[in-house]
């Protein structure tokens, strides 16, 4: 009976929680936030089967073979049985069994890397954590923005992710996975938003003093129209990202507002990237940003 | 370059009210201590028997008092934390800037792993391990004292910190580059390494002296598989910290080089490569988890089958079972950053190897059930803190295991669901088993009782507190809050940070509840003393002996034939007997050595903080001569006469025989 | 090894036979034995935080910023010289403590000298190294890679100065106190500790020189 009480009430308890977030992970407006909302109830689930009896038995077991009850069986010297041991170990086994190859199976599927399955193609979104703000690069567009970003809904986005600072993670709730930006390095995550709006970014990774104010607005465009009208917009906006400018925008600050850079110099992502790579010597180097080149132009 | 090197007197922070009020307390307590150890003339007592002790059990008791001192320091971090978080939301800037509470939050976990949870558990290791097997003592005595000054000495830097210069804002963690001197320029971080090396030093040599304590000094028939479960926890703890300490000493030691020598290891620039101090940091890291909860999981297994009244359900099931954990531990490090862009091959290998170590985990959850399982199960103290551990532990585990799952991790890594999850174990797990074996062994080391209704005052407010503080920190994470924010401005948040907030003052009032308990008992321990040493009806060898125990633990060394040792010699009718003759004990003299090497190397660490060459040099110097001479002292042991053990057991003998009287 | 005495009465001998690194209570245990195998977890350790920096080096070795490669600084030749002078020591120092065991004092003191003075031929060469490097602004602030190869060869260079440290004292034990039980054990340790170094040195060689000239 209490077992089933118990079980009621923490079933009762987790739907609760679940259905009752917004703006988490729990409410995700893409369809890979959906995937891993889906997959955390699901290893919730299964968790839960074992660990609500174990809870139970616990305060059953304790309040049974308490002292003062005569009645029930003292037995001082059991201290074995194989029957025992072998269900005891097969349970979590089973169920660990699952569970792994549920991970083995969504780890491949979930993995930021892997291009979204979509007809359409995919925008390319180039990323650079400063101290501490967000820049944004669009390559195939030539604009830049800092600490928002903006993408159609229903076209998956293809993250390129780096830093000119300390470690960051790049992180939009309500669209899926995270993914760390470190200098000298190229991370990246594939996301789409399955409806508009706008939508928290932020950095879920401590980077210093002004890491609270590292916030971004992610604004998923009803249309690619609407897209395209926007990139208009800010291409008409009069500042432009060149290597100068850069170096000012790379300075720390923070709370840093949204701002816009109506062109931008074509190899910015990659002198941010490649500015820590001195690790090869020059011929490997130019081959490496020629490589790096191509990738941003097709 | 000055004499001081960079330290000057604008190190102390007078323009923070926060941190000059504190020192002031801090000044005034110390004071007071002084005065009252002067008044009642006990200098001479506190050296010659505790501070140059290397009694395994006053060493023990050193360990409990330095934690619990640091649980307060470490407990005002977090109340301030959380009082921060409370009143800093809808974009309010609260009242603790980022530059003090980024120290805040690194001190806060600093101390708690290193300063209060490892001195705890070695604490208790001490006191209870030696007597558990039968021994007379450790195997290597005076670095037994070492190894306690050498983590005393990374509390009091860690503590200096407080009031000259600043601690690291990094994260306890300290990830380079942040931690660099790019980025890091001050004194912090240098506090933070130094405090951490000279601590985990301390920590290698207890792992080793322990190690060869358990295999090389066993009472004479106990075998490898009879020792009792808490020993072998501690001996799994030991392996782990002997195989992962190593990695802390060398991480540590590049992140010294890149920051006073110009290395690069982990900088931006140079070729360095940040990726692998997080992986060798983790190396540490995680099985360092696990040296925390293993022997709090020996002391649920210890408490459970005492008070059932009944052996250990499964004992060989729970030594591989610990086994297995302490080896898995060393396989799952990635799992702290699975969202560095690993393939996914590898993300899927090191969740499904986390996940594994549920199974072994889930085994000791259904031994201690079944063990309960006929048994007669007396509610004391340590029993409450053993069923919250049990019910609390199960939820920290299976939030641990979502967190494994790599495609759940991509949205909570980082979140404040993490923040409760190691919460969730740790203080479901680590915590509460050491209050568990506090509670339990106290009578054993002290000889006297704790006051029990306070105890189960104090555990219900850890317990309501823990699930009020962390339980919205799950919601939190689930609504997106990250981890180490300043402020926030999401008024879905508020209701959950002020809930927490709550949880944090329930756990204080427990605390506090703790400490009045502490000074009540002590106050009241005329009436109630442990007279016979066994007040639980032990089944184990710590419980033959005197409490306190004699100075020599065992007359003459016991002979084992059983897992539950002494309940064996009860049922045999055997259990105090007096040999026909007692033979003189070799015993290992107080020493003022460890001190001595482990302040000259305190120093060389703050010398090293402040860029005081010349001071650093000094103190190496002076370690390397003290260590010399320790090795030459020819005053260093002397054996106890027959005379004397045989009226010291005599009157312990005397007192299990009136309490076997007042019995009957 | 020999043990603690076995009569337990108490005997004046100014601790010169027992240990009392451990204080060992003389009675069911061979205490000498405690101390090695202490001290053989102690390499245990002190291996795995020489895996560590070694599992850096390999990470960083192919990050030279530009820099220079092993390949540009290497000289085998040299280091075969330097890696010979070690393993040589390692075979006198077996010498001392075979004599050691036989109690011939002047035996122990001869070959444990003859080890110094390879180990000093060692380092000396070592900190040549080092310093022609650093002139010819090749030090570990140059790169990753050559952060790590100061770090990782260094690391031993300052255990090989330790161990030198530490048979120079043990050169003053042996002289003043001869081949008592607690010396020999000393001794015994101190050989685990040098030939530790030896087979640490074998891997350095290996993975840095070698594979890193080619």
């Amino acid at each position: 009976m209490l077992i089933r009480k118990l079980g009621y009430s923490a079933l009762t308890a987790s739907l609760l929680l679940l259905s009752g977030c917004e703006g988490g992970v729990l409410d995700p407006k893409g369809q890979v936030g959906i995937d891993e909302k889906y997959l955390i109830v699901v290893a919730t689930v299964l968790m839960l089967l074992v660990v609500i009896p174990v809870i139970g038995m616990t305060l059953y077991f304790a309040w049974r073979y308490r002292e003062g009850r005569e009645q029930e069986i003292y037995d001082p010297k059991w201290a074995h049985s194989t029957k025992i041991e072998v269900v005891v170990w097969l349970i979590p086994i089973v169920i660990i069994a699952i569970l792994g190859t549920l991970t083995w199976y969504s780890t491949q599927k979930l993995d930021p890397y892997k291009a979204l399955e979509h007809d359409h193609k995919p925008i390319t979104i180039q990323v650079v954590s400063l101290n501490w703000k967000w820049l944004f690069i669009y390559p195939e567009q030539g604009i830049a923005t800092v600490n928002e970003v903006v993408f159609p809904k229903d076209v998956p986005v293809e993250f390129k992710i780096t830093s000119d600072t300390t470690m960051n993670s790049f992180f939009i709730p309500q669209l899926g996975s995270q993914i760390y930006s470190m200098a000298g390095m190229t991370t990246r995550v594939n996301l789409i938003a399955n409806e508009a709006g706008q939508f928290d970014g932020i950095s879920a990774n401590y980077s210093g003093a002004g890491f609270t104010g590292m916030k971004f607005n992610a604004i998923a465009k009803p249309s690619e129209q609407a897209f395209d009208e926007w990139v208009l917009a800010v291409k008409h906006s009069p500042a432009i990202l060149t290597d100068e400018r850069y170096a000012q925008l790379a300075l720390p600050s923070e709370n840093n507002p949204v701002d816009y850079f109506g062109s931008v110099e074509s190899e910015l992502f990659n002198h941010v990237v490649m500015q820590f790579m001195g690790t090869m010597d020059h011929h490997e180097q130019s081959e490496h940003s020629a490589q790096m080149h191509m990738q941003a132009e097709d | 370059m000055s004499l001081l090197g960079n330290l000057t007197l604008d190190a102390i922070p007078y323009h923070e009210p926060i941190i000059m009020v504190t020192l002031a307390v801090i000044g005034v307590i110390g004071l007071a201590v002084v005065g009252l150890i002067t008044k009642y003339e006990k200098w001479g007592v506190l050296w010659n028997n505790w501070l140059t002790s290397v009694d395994h059990k006053r060493l023990g008791m050193m360990y409990i008092i330095l934690a619990l001192v640091m649980l307060i320091r470490g407990f005002s971090d977090a109340i301030m934390m959380r009082a921060q978080l409370a009143i800093a939301t809808n974009g309010s800037e609260g009242y603790l800037p980022p530059e003090h509470y980024d120290q805040i939050f690194t001190a806060h976990g600093i101390i708690m792993i290193i300063f209060m949870a490892m001195p705890f558990m070695i604490g208790l290791m001490n006191i209870v391990l030696p007597l558990q097997i039968g021994a007379r003592d450790v195997a290597f005595p005076f670095m037994n004292n070492l190894s306690f000054w050498l983590t005393a000495s990374g509390a009091v830097l860690i503590n200096i910190s407080l009031g000259l210069g600043e601690f690291a804002k990094t994260g306890w963690l300290a990830y380079p580059p942040l931690s660099e001197m790019s980025f890091s320029p001050g004194v912090g971080v240098d506090y933070y390494i130094w405090a951490l090396q000279i601590s985990g030093i301390g920590t290698l040599l207890t792992g080793v002296n322990f190690l060869v304590t358990v295999f090389k000094m066993r009472a004479p028939g106990m075998k490898l598989m009879q020792m009792p479960i808490f020993t072998w926890t501690c001996t799994w703890a030991n392996i782990l910290i002997v195989a992962s300490f190593p990695i802390l000493t060398a991480v540590l030691g590049l992140l010294t080089l890149d920051r006073y020598l110009d290395f690069h290891f982990f900088t931006n620039d140079g070729g360095g490569n940040a990726m692998m101090y997080i992986n060798l940091f983790w190396a540490w890291g995680h099985p360092e988890v696990y040296i925390l909860v293993l022997p709090a999981f020996g002391i649920f297994s210890e408490v459970i089958s005492t008070f059932t009244g009944k052996r250990l359900f499964g004992y060989t099931s729970m030594v591989w079972a610990s086994g297995a954990i302490s080896i898995l531990g060393f396989v799952v490090w990635l799992h702290h950053f699975f969202t560095m862009g690993s393939s996914a091959d590898v993300n899927a290998f090191f969740g499904v190897m986390t996940m594994i170590i549920a199974i072994p985990t889930g085994v000791k959850l259904f031994n201690w059930l079944f063990t309960m399982y006929r048994g007669r199960l007396r509610i004391t103290v340590p029993v409450l803190w053993t069923l919250g551990f049990m019910v609390t532990f199960s939820i920290g585990g299976m939030t641990g295991v979502l967190l494994a799952v790599p495609g759940a991790d991509y949205v909570l890594h980082n979140s404040l669901f993490l923040v409760a999850h190691f919460h969730n174990t740790i203080i479901g797990g680590a915590v509460f088993g050491y209050m568990a074996g506090f509670a339990f062994w106290f009578p054993k080391a002290t000889g006297f009782h704790l006051n029990e209704r306070l105890g189960k005052y104090s555990f219900w407010c850890w317990q309501v507190g823990f699930y009020v503080a962390f339980m919205p920190l799950y919601v939190l994470g689930f609504l997106g809050m990250t981890r180490r924010l300043n402020h926030t401005n999401n008024p879905d948040w508020n209701i959950w940070l002020y809930i927490a907030a709550l949880g944090a003052v329930i756990i204080f009032v427990g605390i506090i509840l703790q400490f009045v308990q502490l000074y009540v008992s002590i106050r009241d321990r005329e009436q109630n003393p442990d007279l016979d040493g066994d007040p639980w009806n032990g089944h184990t060898l710590e419980w033959s002996t005197a409490s306190p125990p004699q100075f020599y633990n065992f007359a003459t060394l016991p002979k084992v034939h059983d897992i539950d040792a002494f309940t064996d010699m009860k049922d045999k009718g055997i259990e105090y007997q007096a040999p026909d003759e007692y033979l003189p004990i070799h015993m290992p003299r107080n020493t003022a050595a460890g001190m001595q090497i482990a302040g000259a190397l305190g120093i060389v660490g703050f010398a090293l903080i402040w860029h005081i060459w010349w001071l650093a040099i000094v103190g190496s110097v002076g370690m390397v001569v003290a260590l010399i001479a320790r090795c030459y002292a020819s005053y260093v042991d002397y054996y106890v006469e027959p005379q004397e053990i045989a009226e010291i057991e005599q009157a312990h003998l005397a007192n299990v025989a009136t309490v076997k009287e007042e019995l009957v | 090894m020999s043990a603690v005495p076995e009569t337990l009465k108490f005997v004046p001998e100014h601790g010169l036979d027992t240990e009392h690194h451990d204080g060992g209570h003389g009675e069911h245990h061979d205490t000498s034995g405690n101390t090695l195998f202490g001290f053989w977890l102690y390499l245990m350790t002190d291996c795995i935080l020489f895996a560590s920096v070694f599992a850096t080096y390999a990470v960083l070795f192919m990050n030279t910023d530009g820099g220079v490669s092993g390949k540009d600084i290497f000289d085998l030749n040299f280091v075969a010289i330097e890696t010979a002078a070690l393993l040589v020591s390692s075979i006198t120092y077996g010498f001392a403590l075979l004599c050691a065991h036989n109690q011939n004092r002047a035996g122990t003191l001869l070959w444990l000298l003859v080890t110094m003075a390879l180990g000093c031929v060692f380092i000396s060469m070592e900190v040549y190294e080092f310093h022609h490097l650093i002139v010819e602004g090749n030090g570990p602030d140059r790169s990753a890679f050559l952060s790590s190869f100061f770090a990782l060869v260094g690391m031993h260079g300052l255990h090989v100065t330790a161990g030198l440290i530490w048979m120079l004292v043990m050169v003053f034990e042996v002289l003043k106190r001869g081949l008592g039980t607690q010396t020999v054990t000393r001794l015994g340790c101190l050989s685990l500790f040098w030939h530790f170094l030896d087979i640490v040195w074998v891997c350095v060689f290996t993975v840095v020189y070698l594979l890193g000239a080619m």
